[in-house]
């Protein structure tokens, strides 16, 4: 019997129960949520149980939700089942005044870069990661780029005008 | 008599426009010596025989090599051999966007470079930061060397950098001897944090 995503539902809920949820396919690959103290647990389950054996960290990233309280920073992690060839994508929560997340890098060492990058532009702090700093951008910037803080270009510049280009 | 004649027809080559010697310096001449300035004749020599490092960092890099290559022959202007070792090289072809955590190495490598020195930021992005107006793109590489030419275009073709390059030459063939050593060369220099 091959591993399917229904197969993997269910055996998340009968593990977890109603702490894992959001449930969704898109594009044949399932994606769920859990809470964020839940995320080593739920990954080392993953890694673990006989028939689910997500042993590869594909990619670790996260998004910026800036109008959903209380969550706006979403981590996600993008497992890949090697011998059955089966993905899924993982994700956690946090808010932006506590950005703690637990590291994984205990479970999978190419969590490392991964989790420093994703602190180098969301600034999440991976709680227990060996050596959270930058490794992108330069050390001494002081913000997280890809939070959506920023207008994308400064509104006020008027030497990118049309008029400058010939345009006007 | 060889069985086939080539060019049968052979056509003169007109090199009188096309090959040209480096012009003398204005001076004194008179039977067996022919006085000038100094500087003019250390300029002579330098703008002929520059030695160009690339910074090739993207696609202006890439036009570099057309730039290079013998279809438009960098080396026809006495630039024949490009190092790529800052120590012995004149002038710096600053060629592609600089990102903020390269200035530093950029300006390392400015700092290496043996005086007399000139700079060249070719296209936009060593120029300005070009289209890529972003935190992690440095604005200009003129925020962290003194640039002597700028070439524009995204990317210039191998015609505007031999322009640039040319531009080049005039400012070496005409740069004062003293210059390096004045107050004002001193301030500029200080004013990039470079002593």
């Amino acid at each position: 019997m091959s591993l399917n995503n229904e197969i993997i539902q269910e055996k998340l809920i009968a593990k977890f129960g109603d702490q894992v949820g959001q449930f969704a396919i898109s594009y044949g690959m399932l994606s769920f949520e859990a809470p964020k103290e839940m995320n080593l647990k739920v990954l080392q389950f993953l890694y673990d149980e006989p028939g689910l054996e997500f042993t590869f960290l594909t990619d670790i990233c996260a998004v910026n939700y800036p109008d959903q309280k209380g969550a706006e920073l979403v981590v996600v992690y993008h497992l890949h089942n090697l011998k059955e060839n089966v993905r899924v994508r993982f994700s956690v929560s946090t808010s932006l005044d506590n950005t703690d997340v637990f590291t994984a890098t205990k479970l999978f060492e190419s969590a490392n870069w991964m989790e420093r990058e994703t602190y180098d532009f969301f600034g999440i702090n991976f709680v227990g990661h060996p050596n959270l700093k930058r490794i992108l951008n330069v050390d001494e910037m002081d913000y997280f780029p890809l939070r959506k803080e920023f207008p994308l270009e400064d509104q006020t510049r008027i030497d990118k005008d049309d008029e400058m280009f010939g345009r006007g | 008599m060889r069985p086939v004649r080539f060019n049968i027809h052979p056509k003169e080559a007109e090199i009188a426009d096309a090959i040209g010697m480096g012009k003398a310096p204005d001076g004194v001449t008179g039977d067996g010596f022919f006085a000038t300035q100094l500087s003019s004749v250390v300029g002579l020599a330098r703008k002929n025989s520059l030695w160009p490092l690339p910074f090739a960092t993207s696609c202006c890099g890439i036009e570099f090599m057309a730039t290079m290559a013998s279809h438009y022959d960098l080396s026809r202007f006495g630039s024949e051999r490009v190092g790529f070792s800052p120590r012995q090289c004149d002038l710096l072809m600053v060629m592609g966007t600089i990102a903020k955590k390269m200035a530093p190495v950029l300006r390392q490598v400015y700092i290496q470079m043996a005086e007399p020195r000139w700079v060249i930021a070719v296209g936009a992005c060593a120029s300005s930061g070009g289209i890529f107006d972003t935190y992690s793109v440095l604005q200009g590489i003129d925020q962290v060397i003194p640039v002597d030419v700028y070439v524009p275009g995204c990317p210039p073709r191998p015609e505007a950098i031999i322009d640039g390059f040319m531009k080049i030459q005039d400012l070496v063939g005409q740069e004062s001897i003293r210059r390096r050593n004045s107050e004002q060369y001193k301030t500029l220099l200080n004013s990039y944090g470079i002593q």
